[in-house]
């Protein structure tokens, strides 16, 4: 039986009680995206500033949200900000396979777990490991995650 | 006669299993409430003896499943004081039966500049019908806006329904918990030569619920929300509305007659009940009515009054400024529900500590994000009282929420 302390970690708590990079980006230039959780109602917002080298300038993290949610959301900037894009998505992978994550074809079959890079190191991020012993609070976790991931599909597209 | 609480307790199996450790208290029966054994046994009892398909063998399993799906379907139109049970079809749920008069009535009925009129504190199951119908028929929506105590705000009643085709409103709301004025609203509505229907989801479970004494000419309820099994709701019209609606699902059941090039529609209800019906479903239905009934709808609606005072009072007391306790303050003006607010922790986290105490809290939009966005909310927290919950489980709240105080914000 999973215990709290398994789901919100001293970390995580730190990351819910003071988020990094919490604020806004002028937009335009900087790009920004929404994510919502259509099951609970959170919302994230997402500003990235990429410089023309491909790297994360700025990020910034705005929206509502649970301590999961936001705490992951805060990590991640933190995580992200001065990586390079790759770097950002190698990190983007890691962590929803940390989370997890079948994803879901469209045929119906279930894609292997998404692989990580083993060298890619999550560092703090791997406080949230716990939250897969709540298979609902993983979507908490996840939110801000996929918001990057199409902001960057976006600047890719673009 | 008030209810005699640690005897319903004990006619509900579930709530003698521990959660975490702790004894349960259910605080999400507005969601779905737990089931009687009597309800269990009745489905049970129907498959160990009487299941066939109804409506169609000559065989005596046939014959007696018929009758005892009908006779579901007459207990149905007694419950809400409907003149016959030709007016009462069963359907899967509330957000079916609102979408079978979209679906039937709406797209038979309106078109480009016709008006709908709604309130603000709607569930999305009385919303979303009517939204697609705007997307696709380009028909207005108006809404009754709402107090800051979560009251309808009827001061512009009359512009706002002059000109509608259909005034659709909840009964009761599941976040608020505020009872609307359904008689007004339904007199507001025929005055302006509208139809009235009644989204009856957190009403018919709750209240003695007569659509004669409301005049209304629609209204739906479900089965899980009211001790019945999941699958099966109800929606209520006038007959003669009915009559005049196109059937909405094709198929068995709903036919009087099919050929290679057309096909002739049954009579009501039967018209709007196509394929195999929830049969087992219907009976759980039927002895989930017979049990609220034996307790008394008058004496559960009085329970729940008293349940909901005694929590706002205890809320309230116990931890002021830091709770912000939505809806009207007036008890006898709410059903059984409290939404809140507590010290800016976010409803799932306090639902998941209150977990690890075995009580079950919802936490979310409550489908209802209009709603959310009108009280400036993402989501709140949500504790939702029925006939097995008692000054106990309010107690069991209140000191959970000082743990969840403690977790998240230590001293």
């Amino acid at each position: 039986m999973p215990g709290l302390e398994d789901l919100y970690r001293e970390i995580i708590l730190d990351h819910y009680r003071n988020p990094r990079n919490r604020g806004e980006l002028e937009s335009p230039p900087a790009r920004r995206v929404e994510g919502f959780n259509p099951l609970c109602g959170d919302e994230v917002v997402v500003y990235l500033d990429l410089d023309g080298g491909g790297l994360v300038n700025d990020i910034k993290i705005s929206g509502q949200g649970c301590s999961i949610s936001q705490s992951s959301a805060s990590m991640m900037s933190a995580a992200v900000k001065g990586k390079s894009v790759d770097e950002a998505r190698k990190l983007i992978q890691a962590f929803k396979a940390m989370m997890s994550i079948h994803e879901l074809r469209l045929d119906g079959s279930e894609d292997e777990p998404v692989a990580a890079d083993p060298a890619v190191k999550l560092g703090d991020l791997e406080a949230l490991q716990g939250v897969v012993k709540f298979p609902v609070r993983i979507k908490c976790a996840t939110l801000s995650w996929n918001t990057l991931a199409q902001a960057l599909d976006e600047a890719a597209d673009a | 006669m008030a209810l005699n609480v640690d005897a319903v307790k004990k006619d509900f199996p579930i709530l003698e299993r521990e959660v975490n450790g702790h004894r349960l208290v259910f605080l999400d029966s507005a969601a779905s409430s737990q089931k009687p054994q009597v309800v269990i046994e009745a489905m049970a009892r129907y498959y160990e003896t009487t299941h066939a398909n109804v409506h169609r063998g000559v065989y005596t399993l046939a014959e007696e499943a018929t009758a005892r799906f009908e006779a579901a379907r007459d207990r149905a139109a007694r419950l809400i004081n409907a003149p016959s049970s030709r007016g009462v079809i069963f359907t899967k749920n509330v957000t079916e039966s609102i979408n079978l008069v979209a679906y039937s009535w709406g797209r038979a009925n309106l078109s480009a500049g016709d008006a709908i009129l709604l309130t603000e504190l709607e569930h999305h199951a009385n919303l979303v019908p009517w939204l697609m119908l705007k997307e696709e028929r380009g028909i207005e929506l108006r809404y009754i806006p709402i107090t800051d105590d979560g009251l309808l705000d009827l001061t512009d009643l009359d512009r706002l329904v002059h000109g509608v085709r259909l005034v659709a409103v909840a009964g009761v709301s599941n976040v608020l918990g505020t009872i609307t004025p359904v008689r007004q609203l339904a007199d507001a509505a025929h005055a302006a030569g509208a139809l009235f229907l009644v989204d009856a989801a957190q009403m018919v479970p709750h209240m003695t619920t007569d659509v004669a004494a409301i005049d209304c000419d629609f209204l739906g309820f479900t089965g899980h929300k009211m001790c019945g099994p999941t699958g099966i709701g109800v929606l209520w019209a006038r007959e003669e509305l009915l009559e005049s609606m196109p059937a909405f699902l094709g198929g068995g059941e709903m036919i009087r007659d099919v050929r290679l090039d057309g096909w002739t529609p049954n009579e009501i209800p039967w018209k709007f009940e196509a394929g195999t019906p929830p049969i087992a479903e219907a009976i759980g239905l039927h002895a989930a009515i017979d049990y609220l009934d034996g307790l008394g709808f008058d004496a559960i609606r009085e329970h729940e009054r008293l349940l909901v005072a005694y929590a706002l009072k205890t809320l309230g007391d116990r931890y002021g400024d830091d709770i912000v306790l939505y809806g009207p303050r007036d008890p006898a003006a709410r059903g059984g529900v409290v939404s809140f607010s507590f010290k800016d922790i976010h409803p799932h986290d306090i639902a998941q500590v209150l977990d690890e105490k075995g009580v079950a809290l919802r936490a979310g939009h409550h489908c209802a994000k209009p709603l959310m966005r009108r009280l400036g909310v993402g989501a709140t927290a949500r504790a939702s009282f029925y006939v097995y919950n008692d000054e106990a489980d309010v107690d069991a709240l209140a000191d959970g929420l000082a743990a969840v105080s403690d977790f998240f914000l230590p001293a």
